[in-house]
């Protein structure tokens, strides 16, 4: 929402706001093995998922503190049998529900029953814009086809259809095509995302750097098709920004507006914040969910404009931008509390850009699969 | 009076509704109405909120102006650049659809969710 429209108001920035939306991510399992799915890199080591009930509670808690948006994601969150139950009881607490899923694992019968919940939109990840490309991407043979089949039941059901389309060397130059597949599966909407160097994605950041000129061409390529496709799909665009010269606002600030909370019920500032080795994150299980919110330590660690260093402190862009990305400042700058190095006035900018230059030409093909990761 | 845009858009005798996926609610936390779509909420000002209000998918766009017309007291003029600004940028966003007239005849009627405009 940029422009001023009679009938919205314009987004205030309130410091200490509670927060708008919450990604809960009910299990890392998954089977699809993405090479750069979000989800920690130290999974092996992970257990206990939270019950129904634990799920339920944070629900509850959600509602009760005036977040708005639920998102349920993993991992493969139709891998929990409870995914219904969970949807209608944030439904009934007028919940937005939304659903992030790879498709497989759904069925007609199961959409029906989630659409029968509550459910309110469902977000579709696409890995390709045919089988022998998607599939080669997720690691799963019959991924693809199955996705094709789950946006036809989703539609069927009257559901609202977002395509999500994780972009990299590898798929960026049929952007158009992912862009024309979006809309032959009757979504309203898109997300087209640059694939983001952390996780996974990190330690195979050779094999899916794009070039210059793929993001370059990306942008034009969603800037003509916003126009074009106006009224019929909304694409929201996160550029590869490596190239950049204004770092993203990371989570639309540090503590500001979201925050997810993981298979084991650890509460964090964003879905990377565990990339951050010296912050300790607090759990639903023994905390408050709006005490953690308010008070916690990792919540507080970057929030507001205290935490910054030059060129942040004196930067006008700092209300805009809150310095970039935390994970990204660490993983180059070698310190989290660092200016983002996307951004052209980091010292670490002119090495930032070097390293996704080589990266992009590499010639690296083969890449790593995350691994699979067992029931708990 | 009706007016049917040059352009093809949609005309004041279309009937606008949320479609699914896209609902308002009161937000008790920030006392005020919001209007929920995928990935997206918007804070709804008494204006906003108001048309809304009136958007149910029976009256047409015209019938939507003469009640905030009658309800606010104020120019029919005014109201209207209002609703159709509301309106046309929600559409934009994909988060209102327009039906046609009820008096249609069938067979012209735009199959739902294909978003494109009659």
């Amino acid at each position: 929402m940029n422009a001023v429209v009679p009938g919205m108001e314009r987004k205030d920035k309130g410091a200490r706001s509670l927060p708008l939306g919450l990604t809960a991510e009910l299990t890392y399992r998954c089977p699809l093995a993405c090479p750069y799915c979000s989800n920690p890199a130290d999974l092996a080591q992970r257990t206990g998922e939270m019950t129904t009930e634990e799920w339920i509670s944070v629900i509850d808690q959600a509602a009760d503190m005036g977040i708005l948006h639920f998102h349920f994601t993993g991992g493969e969150p139709a891998t929990r049998r409870d995914l219904p139950e969970l949807v209608a009881a944030a439904r009934g607490r007028d919940l937005y529900t939304n659903l992030i899923t790879s498709g497989v694992g759904l069925t007609r019968e199961r959409v029906k029953g989630l659409a029968d919940a509550g459910l309110d939109h469902l977000q579709l990840s696409v890995q390709g814009v045919d089988a022998a490309s998607a599939d080669a991407v997720g690691g799963y043979k019959g991924g693809f086809e199955r996705k094709m089949a789950v946006a036809g039941w989703v539609t069927e059901e009257g559901l609202p259809l977002t395509v999500n389309a994780v972009m990299h060397r590898h798929n960026l130059d049929r952007l158009e095509e992912t862009i024309t597949l979006a809309l032959s599966l009757g979504a309203r909407r898109m997300e087209v995302a640059t694939v983001q160097f952390h996780g996974w994605a990190e330690r195979n950041r050779d094999a899916l750097m794009p070039t210059r000129a793929q993001v370059d061409a990306a942008t034009a390529t969603v800037r003509a098709a916003r126009e074009r496709l106006k009224g019929r799909l909304v694409i929201d665009y996160v550029p590869g920004d490596y190239y950049a010269t204004v770092p993203k606002a990371c989570m639309g600030g540090w503590g500001l507006k979201t925050l997810t909370i993981t298979p084991e019920g650890l509460a964090l500032p964003c879905h990377a914040a565990q990339s951050l080795p010296h912050l300790s994150f607090q759990s639903v299980r023994e905390v408050p969910l709006r005490d953690i919110w308010l008070e916690g330590p990792a919540f507080q660690a970057y929030r507001g404009q205290e935490w910054m260093r030059e060129p942040c402190t004196t930067c006008a862009h700092r209300e805009r931008d809150f310095g970039g990305c935390r994970c990204q400042a660490l993983a180059l700058a070698g310190d989290a509390a660092e200016a983002d190095p996307a951004c052209s006035r980091s010292p670490h900018h002119g090495a930032m850009v070097a390293l996704a230059g080589a990266a992009s030409t590499s010639g690296v093909t083969e890449w790593r699969y995350r691994p699979a990761v067992g029931k708990s | 009076m009706s007016e049917t845009s040059t352009t093809g858009g949609p005309s004041t005798r279309d009937r606008p509704r949320l479609p699914r996926g896209v609902r308002t609610r009161f937000d008790d936390t920030r006392g005020t109405w919001m209007l929920l779509a995928p990935e997206r909420t918007l804070k709804l000002d008494a204006v906003g909120a108001a048309i809304l209000a009136e958007v149910d998918g029976e009256k047409d766009v015209d019938q939507v102006i003469d009640a905030l017309a009658i309800q606010f007291k104020a120019p029919r003029d005014q109201i209207a650049r209002d609703v159709m600004a509301f309106l046309g940028a929600l559409g934009d966003r994909r988060m209102l659809e327009m039906d046609p007239p009820a008096d249609d005849p069938p067979g012209e009627r735009v199959a739902e969710g294909t978003g494109v405009g009659p």
